[in-house]
């Protein structure tokens, strides 16, 4: 994994590589009411990363992310953002933001290109560069044949890659993405996939949130957990899952019997077992050893494959269907 | 731009309805009021209502639906804007949309027969004042809306006998006893005072008084407005 930062740094100015962090949470708690919606979550984003924030619904990253933008007043802990202080520089530190919100709050009246120049003027953008940078961003996105058209009219694909050339009208050096593909087709979602990385070459850094596992993996170079605004787990996406779960899952049918027959045989191994319902248990792999490829020689009909993140997510927030 | 032509024909048509019916209808019927034919009477308090009508519909229904289904104020507060300057636009763009309503009834005053003096260009800076202020007391009203109905609290309790009590429509000065000082603070009288005494070229102190009341309320409701949508839009 260390590759691919070295990697991301050769991309980006090498003068930046070692400035402070883009981004700096330190215990930070906010409660509604009695509730923790973030409850003493640290986070550190360093300049031309991108951090994802993996969680369930409910885990707590959209107030994380309003938190960033003072829109929500911490309960307690602190914010700093490209250095600067939260409390006295909030609106030179948003200048410097770009952001996606989870919900489309696009204006439904104005046309696209409208859209992007009213956004722009909250910037006190010239006019003219406001002109030049909404064209730019329409072909960048592939929206140049919609530019006059109502919002009303389009589909959510196209909102959303309106929401992002909105969010890039500014030229932000943070790019916060909440849950920028959800409900979008594999097409719509493949498009603003290849755009962000696109962003990413030229230096971006980007603070996603996402609960499509193939999108983080595609784009974030470190991952944060969530769970009831708790940070469970963290590191680059490889990482974390060899290191919490293991490099390869066995998938096979088993009773209850043959479980603990299982375990038994199993015991010297360095690996877990998990039933996930139905009769179906999960084997994660942290070592090869002679029981495992003893098993998997035997006749039984079984799955090997590669260990993914989605095995992470699931295995620490539980399998079960649950709104937290 | 369909939905300015909605609003203004909507916001209008009261005022102006009401000039027709009270002015030409009731008005035949009614002896003068201060030396004025009636329909001249209510004319100057018609405009300033007009201002308050649309003013304070924009800033309740309109301000709200950009708060809460269109998430345009969120939008807006992820900028380098901040909360009182959001509130403070649309402050006065309702303030904008309700001296617009008010500068079209008084263009129409002619039509029906009433002339206003030359002093009547000062009320401009009056009507936009007044602006200010019922669009200031539509965006408290927004500020703490969970729904659409809770504006109906608004506007029969407040705008609506504002409308019928602020001295358009009879002469404060023929009213007695102890709700005589309550009709004379209502926020709209000070406005009516002010547009019916530059209309009709008839200055005294007492509007200079009027003017420091209705700036007054202006400062205390705009201060107001920002604060609870301060309270609002940042948890
Ligand atoms: N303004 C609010 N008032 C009360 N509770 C809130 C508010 N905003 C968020 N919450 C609660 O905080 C928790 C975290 O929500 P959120 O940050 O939106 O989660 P996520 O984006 O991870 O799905 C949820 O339980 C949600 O109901
Ligand atoms: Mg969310």
């Amino acid at each position: 994994m260390i590759t691919a930062i070295q990697e991301r740094e050769a991309h980006t100015d090498t003068g930046q590589s070692y400035e402070k962090p883009v981004l700096v949470i330190q215990g930070l708690v906010k409660a509604f009411g009695n509730r923790r919606a973030i409850d003493g979550l640290d986070l550190i984003l360093e300049r031309g990363s991108c951090l994802a924030l993996l969680g369930p619904n409910g885990a707590g990253k959209t107030t994380t992310i309003r938190a960033i933008l003072g829109l929500v007043r911490p309960t307690s802990g602190s914010i700093a953002v490209f250095g600067l202080d939260h409390n006295t520089n909030l609106a030179a530190i948003k200048a410097r933001i770009g952001v996606v919100p989870q919900m489309d709050n696009l204006d439904p009246d104005l046309t696209v290109l409208e859209n992007l120049l009213v956004y722009a003027s909250y910037f006190r953008m010239d006019r003219s560069l406001a002109r030049e940078r909404a064209e730019e961003l329409l072909d960048f996105l592939a929206l140049r044949n919609r530019r006059d058209e109502i919002i009303q009219n389009l589909s959510g694909g196209q909102r959303r890659r309106i929401l992002l050339a909105r969010s890039l009208i500014n030229r932000p050096e943070l790019l916060i993405l909440d849950e920028p593909t959800v409900g979008l087709d594999p097409q719509a979602r493949f498009l603003i996939w290849e755009r962000l990385l696109n962003l990413q070459a030229k230096g971006t850094t980007m603070l996603l949130t996402s609960h499509y596992m193939e999108e983080v993996s595609r784009l974030s170079s470190q991952v944060v957990i969530m769970e009831q605004g708790k940070k469970i787990a963290s590191g680059s996406p490889d990482e974390i899952v060899s290191s919490m779960i293991g490099t390869e899952v066995i998938e096979m049918e088993a009773s209850d019997l043959e479980l603990e027959r299982l375990r038994e045989k199993l015991q010297g191994c360095h690996v877990s077992l998990e039933p996930v319902g139905n009769g179906k248990i999960f084997i994660y792999v942290h070592e090869e050893c002679s029981e495992i490829r003893e098993l998997l020689s035997s006749s039984r009909r079984l799955l090997k494959r590669p260990a993914t993140l989605e095995d992470l997510f699931l295995r620490l927030t539980g399998r079960d269907l649950r709104e937290s | 731009m369909k939905h300015v032509q909605a609003s203004l024909i909507g916001n209008l048509g009261q005022p102006f309805l009401f000039l027709l019916a009270m002015g030409f209808g009731l008005g035949r019927t009614i002896p003068e009021i201060e030396g004025l034919t009636y329909l001249q009477f209510i004319a100057p308090g018609l405009v300033a209502s007009a201002v308050m009508y649309s003013a304070a519909f924009e800033a309740t229904y309109g301000s709200y639906t950009r708060l809460s289904t269109q998430g345009t104020f969120d939008g807006i507060l992820m900028t380098p804007v901040n909360v009182s300057q959001l509130a403070m636009g649309e402050i006065l763009w309702g303030a904008t949309k309700g001296l617009i309503s008010g500068l079209i009834m008084l263009a129409a005053m002619p039509l029906f027969g009433v002339i206003p003096s030359l002093w009547i260009v000062l009320v401009i800076p009056v009507l936009m004042i007044a602006g200010i202020l019922f669009a200031s007391m539509g965006i408290v009203m927004t500020a703490t809306a969970s729904n659409y109905e809770y504006f109906n609290y608004f506007t029969s309790l407040l705008i609506t006998p504002f409308f019928l009590f602020s001295g358009i429509f009879f002469s404060l000065s023929s009213i007695q006893g102890p709700v005589a000082p309550v009709l004379r603070c209502l926020p709209l009288t000070g406005v009516v005072n002010i547009s019916r005494g530059l209309a009709y070229g008839r200055l005294s102190s007492d509007l200079l008084f009027d003017l420091l009341f209705l700036l007054g309320y202006t400062l205390l409701f705009l201060l107001l407005a920002i604060r609870l949508m301060e309270r609002r839009l940042v948890q």
